[in-house]
């Protein structure tokens, strides 16, 4: 029994991993209804991006890079924006699925030519194998926790963000009808810069941990982005806390399945998803409303 | 110098002018009525003012600046505020929040003195106990409110009503009638587009008749719904 317990804290934590890299997701379809396929690959960047600092500063810590992460990230993000994803915006979803698709092409190969085909880390000082005691025999490491923390933490500030500021209230308003909220004096080509520089400074967090819990290459990306997208889509779409739970399902789902085989690892948290999608196609946690 | 000034604005969609050489202006305060057969262009005409649809030719003023190039979003901070015919609310947020959007973004208003400006609008447009509930819930006199109550709280200099009455019973349109000329009485120039002529009236101290894009009459009331123009091709009466 207490070898299930200890499966499913595990599944949970790693859920956690899952639900910050599916928080950016998240908020910039909740936000604009673009799908951002190049989000994994941002991840990725985001911690080759945290190698480099470490590299040039000298700082031997990536949590001690984190906010610079977080900063630049966010100013990528919002120039992204203002400069490519926002010329692809208009009524037709595919365009955006379009142009993200090339970007993650780029991202990925420019990885591969700056930092070559090898698997990297972040060394985050013995950290990466500390771990606590939880009592009942129950250990976890203290990454996953921080993980974990840290989505509740971001899911949180987001949903603040959204629903008990000025700027949450323009997100809203835009993403009901942006030409009425522009009417109503929201510019939203700014908005839209200022969501995705926020989804990808998420990203930075979620790839400096995707950096410290194991170890990523150039083409970790795409792993990345389907794990997110799954997240999203069990939580229901638009919903931040059901993408967090989504990421716990997936996590729980993959924990048990490696349980039974390590073969059966990827393979529960996918059949996880598809049943899911069977039983109910709007996910655990829909939005509400009309 | 005039709140507004339109110059020679022309819109066409194929062969379809929504816009035909038109030219008119406001002076700050006032309030103009604006009738015309459906499909006429009224609708365009706010549309081409709030900056929503590009004009094909002309330029549009606003306090002699010459506003035609800025986007929708500039307008609104500029001072023009504009009501939809079809009520658009934002319907998962709630009333009030509906308000905060506009005052924040289009009027610049920090928080407590921006809520108390929104909860005094609900208050007047008798929106007050639904503050709270999602605009999505709403009757549709309650839209009509929440789309005038939106409008004001980005406190325009210009207010664009897209028939704001339509639908309506008798006492509705009354108690709306009220409240427009309040507004109207505290400073704020009115384009109102609207069938009920009576409650037009009752506001505007002039009335602007638009067919096929272009502006075929304008004048005080009388005198325009006199007109045996207006009579021919508005109420479809042959005049002899």
């Amino acid at each position: 029994m207490g070898n299930w317990g200890d499966i499913i804290i595990q599944g949970i934590l790693l859920g956690g991993l899952y639900g910050l890299s599916a928080a950016g997701l998240s908020l910039m379809f909740g936000v604009m209804r673009l799908v951002n396929v190049a989000h994994g690959d941002m991840i990725i960047a985001s911690a080759f991006l945290s190698l480099v600092i470490q590299r040039l500063t000298g700082v031997d810590s990536p949590f001690l890079c984190l906010p610079l992460v977080c900063v630049l990230m966010f100013a990528c993000g919002f120039g992204l924006q203002r400069l490519v994803l926002n010329r692809a915006l208009n009524a037709d979803m595919l365009r955006p699925v379009l142009v993200t698709f090339g970007l993650s092409v780029v991202i990925q190969n420019g990885m591969l030519e700056a930092f070559s085909a090898d698997s990297q880390r972040l060394q985050a000082n013995g950290l990466e194998v500390a771990s606590v005691s939880l009592g009942g025999g129950l250990v976890v490491g203290v990454v996953p926790l921080l993980i974990f923390a840290s989505c509740v933490a971001v899911t949180g500030v987001l949903q603040w963000i959204l629903y008990r500021t000025e700027l949450g209230r323009a997100f809203r308003a835009t993403s009901d009808d942006p030409v009425t909220a522009g009417l109503m004096g929201v510019n939203d080509r700014n908005l839209f810069a200022i969501a995705t520089g926020i989804a990808l400074a998420v990203a930075g967090i979620a790839g400096t941990f995707t950096g410290i819990r194991s170890s990523f290459y150039p083409t970790s990306g795409p792993e990345s982005l389907l794990f997110a997208f799954e997240a999203v889509i069990i939580g229901g779409l638009g919903s931040l806390w059901g993408t967090l739970a989504g990421g716990i399902v997936l996590g729980v789902a993959q924990g048990l399945g490696a349980g039974f085989s390590s073969a059966w690892q990827m393979l529960a948290g996918h059949i996880a998803f598809l049943v899911v999608l069977m039983v109910r196609p709007t996910g655990l946690f829909p939005k509400r409303g009309n | 110098m005039s709140l507004l000034e339109v110059r020679h604005l022309a819109k066409s969609f194929g062969a379809v002018k929504v816009a035909d050489d038109l030219s008119f202006m406001l002076e700050k305060g006032a309030a103009l009525g604006v009738i015309g057969p459906n499909g006429a262009g009224k609708s365009s005409m706010f549309h081409l003012i709030g900056g929503s649809l590009k004009p094909g030719a002309g330029q549009i003023l606003l306090d002699g600046a010459d506003i035609t190039a800025l986007r929708p979003e500039q307008r609104c901070r500029a001072g023009i505020a504009r009501t939809f015919q079809v009520p658009q609310p934002f319907s998962k947020m709630t009333v009030f929040e509906n308000l905060l959007v506009p005052s924040a973004f289009g009027a610049g208003a920090a928080e407590p003195d921006g809520d108390r400006y929104c909860v005094q609008v609900l208050e007047q447009t008798g929106l007050l106990r639904k503050a709270n509930q999602p605009a999505g819930t709403l009757t549709l006199l309650e839209r009509k409110r929440l789309e005038l109550a939106r409008a004001l709280a980005a406190r325009p200099r210009l207010l664009l009503l897209d028939e704001i009455a339509g639908g309506l019973t008798e006492h509705e349109t009354a108690q709306l009638v009220e409240t427009i000329k309040e507004i109207n009485r505290s400073g704020t120039a009115i384009i109102w587009i609207e069938h009920i002529v009576h409650a037009l009236t009752a506001v505007v101290q002039r009335l602007m008749v638009i067919n096929f894009g272009a502006k075929v009459a304008d004048g005080s009331p009388g005198e325009v719904m006199g007109s045996t123009i207006v009579k021919r091709i508005y109420m479809g009466i042959e005049v002899a």
